[in-house]
């Protein structure tokens, strides 16, 4: 028997973990890929809050859309709930509230990340030391999940461990991806930005390696869209993730319901052709799998959170 | 160098091991030989060892200080206290005698009060008790018990009596520790359980358990049976997870928590909706349910007291049993055992005076200086005049609260707390102590073996609270009678 409100804690404790990951490597990808392109290409860094969802906040907030701000946006402003500090604050109160089945390492490297991430969020803002920090934070997290993966009992509090964190990276996968479009869109000559751009990307989310192995022909967004989004092996392309959180929800009770919307989206991901859509289109398409995404989390809060 | 027990003088108290320098008292003795063929530094590994286990189990309690919980790791004392078993046989028929008193005191008092009808005690009593709830009146929970779990805390006085101090009958906590005490001394002093017949106290999760299926409504062949915490930030939720734990049962909040339309609770889980017959609640009663008790409270479960009325649930301790947690009724304790067992009472109580009663309420008034003050309600040792160790002032302070307040106090004559040897900064010296033990009443009654000591680590202090700097010692009913 397990209590909807532990369910809730830990399906969250991990998608905040995972978030916080994903945030981390995306803020360090686009430092990097902003260093990379060329002078006059006009890209900003307020495209992050647009993607991450905060851009009204951050705009509310922020009178100057530059690097500082916006780094310190996602990552140090306690008014943003989904900035960096934030989002660890969360994992760990969802930890600290469920650990009679956590392991008791989870909440103390949790809780220790929790220190690091206050008393060193300061150095990530200025450019020096950002790529050190959040490489930090990437590491504790891989290491919070590894932990997790290693040590629990997989069963049913482990589905939720899993569903959370697949939920999250399907997620951001769809994010990264709709960057990529958005970076592209409407440019004259896109050759080159193309190669940066989609590179970038797939660094993002861990991938550029993968990927040479498994694309030889090089970087075209095509590939690299069909690749993040549809392929079955890589971790955090999207179909992979909804593939994981369909064979945990199968492990749960009462699943049927939540099945449907999952299955949905997982045909509409099958059903796209990457080399017929345009930067506008591609966008279209992640939006409405963000919209699948999001039934599949209503759905899960429906059946077993309430 | 090792322990010199000759040097080691509790002067004019009671000590539980030594009864005069260099002697130890008969059940102690192994130990305290023992202890003497350790040297310092052995000790001092010991002790040392002891701390880390308490942190590798993480046994903590939370303290409230500065506007944030903090998790402290639990204070203890490598040195147990050792009782006899003839003498504590006496002291569980006493205290089992005493809640079953208690609980037809109680039972009565939401019944027919013949107890005040025969002008035992007095209806202003009651009229003016915090713990009476009118919402119990005419309820009668099954076996007619209404507090099931009870903890009392015991002294000894200078001449060796034992008495009862006073009867915890709401959300009495500390039995963990309990258990956790034996379980950090079996690592650390592994030698002495070999060689003598300490008895365990590791059976209490499973009489709880017991006792709280005993309880349950209905004939439901296993009983569904939670423990209900209000969350983290309470003061005992080490153990309201330890117990939840222990006896496999849920560890619920109030929000986990539902009353249906069928005046049943249900839990909700990932399977959807569960039965609970039995809760184990560790919420006062005033938070249980916002729509009969304080509204605000958003530590409980609207609903809940229809449902227990009903019959359809069975919470322990059962709500209004406070009534009976009250230093004023204690002070009655004696006669309330006269009158419905018939009996002498086989514990005493500290001789109590009443400050409503005008005599008694000037003799408290002009003693103040040996006397220990005590409001009637409170817990956790809050509030109250400690006449000897007292300042002028505190003792004007209490002048002014008795008599504007007279109903809500007792006096009490301090008594000379017995001692136990304890080990402070590498010398063993003679530190205050009490016993918590924990009796059980269902469909049976059942006391633990020995209880949680808990002792003032402050030289001279008689304050044994955690919450205030208090520590803890293992406890040991030695059977040292059979062979």
């Amino acid at each position: 028997m397990m209590l909807s409100r532990v369910a809730r804690r830990i399906y969250w404790m991990a998608r905040y973990i995972e978030r916080a990951e994903n945030t981390a490597r995306l803020v360090n990808t686009y430092h990097f890929l902003l260093l990379d392109l060329p002078r006059g290409t006009h890209i900003g860094w307020e495209i992050l809050p647009v993607i991450t969802g905060g851009y009204q906040l951050f705009s509310e907030r922020y009178q100057r859309h530059d690097e500082r701000n916006t780094t310190k946006f996602l990552l140090a402003d306690t008014d943003n709930p989904g900035s960096l500090l934030n989002t660890i604050s969360s994992a760990r109160e969802n930890c600290r509230t469920s650990r009679e089945i956590l392991p008791g390492q989870a909440w103390e490297q949790i809780n220790e990340l929790h220190l690091y991430t206050g008393a060193r969020i300061n150095d990530a803002i200025p450019r020096r030391g950002r790529f050190d920090f959040l490489t930090e934070i990437i590491h504790r997290c891989q290491q919070l999940t590894g932990l997790l993966a290693g040590t629990m009992s997989q069963d049913n509090a482990y589905d939720f461990v899993r569903i959370g964190r697949n939920l999250e990276r399907a997620d951001m996968t769809t994010r990264v991806v709709d960057i990529g479009a958005m970076s592209t869109q409407g440019r004259e000559d896109p050759g080159n930005l193309d190669i940066h751009v989609w590179t970038s990307m797939l660094q993002a989310l861990n991938a550029y390696q993968m990927y040479r192995k498994d694309m030889q022909p090089g970087v075209h967004s095509a590939d690299v869209v069909s690749y993040l989004l549809q392929n079955d092996y890589l971790p955090r392309s999207v179909a992979h993730c909804l593939d994981q959180v369909e064979e945990c929800i199968g492990n749960l009770p009462r699943h049927k319901d939540t099945l449907k919307p999952i299955r949905e989206t997982r045909r509409r991901i099958g059903r796209i052709k990457a080399d017929k859509l345009d930067a506008i289109k591609l966008h279209h398409e992640v939006d409405r799998l963000q919209v699948g995404i999001s039934a599949v989390h209503k759905q899960i809060r429906k059946t077993w959170f309430s | 160098m090792s322990i010199d027990w000759k040097s080691y003088d509790p002067g004019e108290f009671y000590d539980e091991l030594i009864s005069t320098p260099g002697y130890a008292r008969a059940p102690a003795r192994n130990l305290t030989a023992w202890l003497r063929s350790l040297s310092q530094e052995e000790l001092q590994v010991r002790k040392v060892d002891a701390e880390l286990a308490i942190i590798d189990k993480g046994v903590t309690f939370t303290v409230y200080s500065d506007g944030e919980n903090i998790d402290r790791a639990w204070p203890f004392d490598i040195i147990p206290r050792v009782i006899p078993i003839r003498e504590w046989r006496r002291i569980e028929d006493g205290l089992k005698q005493r809640l079953q008193a208690l609980n037809l005191f109680i039972d009565d008092l939401y019944h027919e009060q013949k107890i005040i009808r025969d002008r035992i005690i007095p209806k202003s009593l009651i009229a003016q008790s915090k713990g009476f709830r009118k919402e119990c009146v005419d309820i009668t929970p099954i076996h007619g018990v209404w507090a099931h779990i009870c903890g009392s805390d015991l002294v000894r006085d200078s001449d060796g009596t034992v008495y009862v101090l006073e009867d915890n009958l709401r959300v009495p906590s500390g039995v963990s520790y309990m258990i956790e005490n034996r379980e950090v001394t079996k690592r650390v002093l592994p030698e002495m359980f070999e060689n003598n017949n300490i008895l365990p106290v590791d059976d209490y999760p499973d009489r709880l358990l017991e006792m709280l299926q005993s309880i349950a409504p209905g004939r439901r062949k296993k009983p569904e049976v939670v423990v209900l915490t209000p969350g983290i930030y309470n003061s005992a939720y080490f153990e309201h997870a330890f117990l939840a734990r222990s006896m496999g049962a849920e560890l619920v909040e109030g929000s986990d928590l539902v009353v249906e339309k069928d005046d049943c609770v249900y839990m909700r889980t990932i399977q959807g909706l569960a039965r609970i017959d039995v809760i184990y609640r560790r919420v006062d009663d005033l938070y249980i349910d916002p729509e009969v008790f304080l509204p605000e409270s958003t530590l409980g479960v609207p609903g809940l007291m229809r449902a227990w009325r009903k019959g359809n649930v069975a919470l322990a301790n059962a709500p209004g049993c406070g009534v009976a947690d009250d230093k004023v009724v204690y002070s009655y304790v004696p006669e309330i055992i006269r009158y419905y067992l018939d009996d002498d009472p086989l514990l005493p109580n500290v001789p109590t005076y009443r400050c409503n009663n005008k005599k008694q309420r000037e003799h408290v008034l002009a003693n103040l200086e040996t006397m220990v003050v005590k409001p009637a309600n409170e817990s956790g040792g809050y509030g109250m005049l400690v006449g000897p160790q007292s300042t002028a002032r505190e003792r004007e302070e209490f002048q002014r609260l008795v008599s504007t307040n007279p109903r809500n106090y007792i006096g009490q004559p301090a008594l000379n707390l017995s001692t136990g040897p304890t080990l402070c900064d590498h010398v063993m010296e003679p530190r205050h102590l009490d016993l918590r033990p924990f009796i059980l009443q269902g469909k049976d009654t059942y006391v633990t073996t020995g209880g949680l000591t808990r002792v003032a680590m402050k030289k001279g202090s008689l304050v044994v609270n955690s919450s205030q700097g208090g520590g803890s010692k293992d406890t040991w009913v030695v059977d040292n009678e059979s062979t």
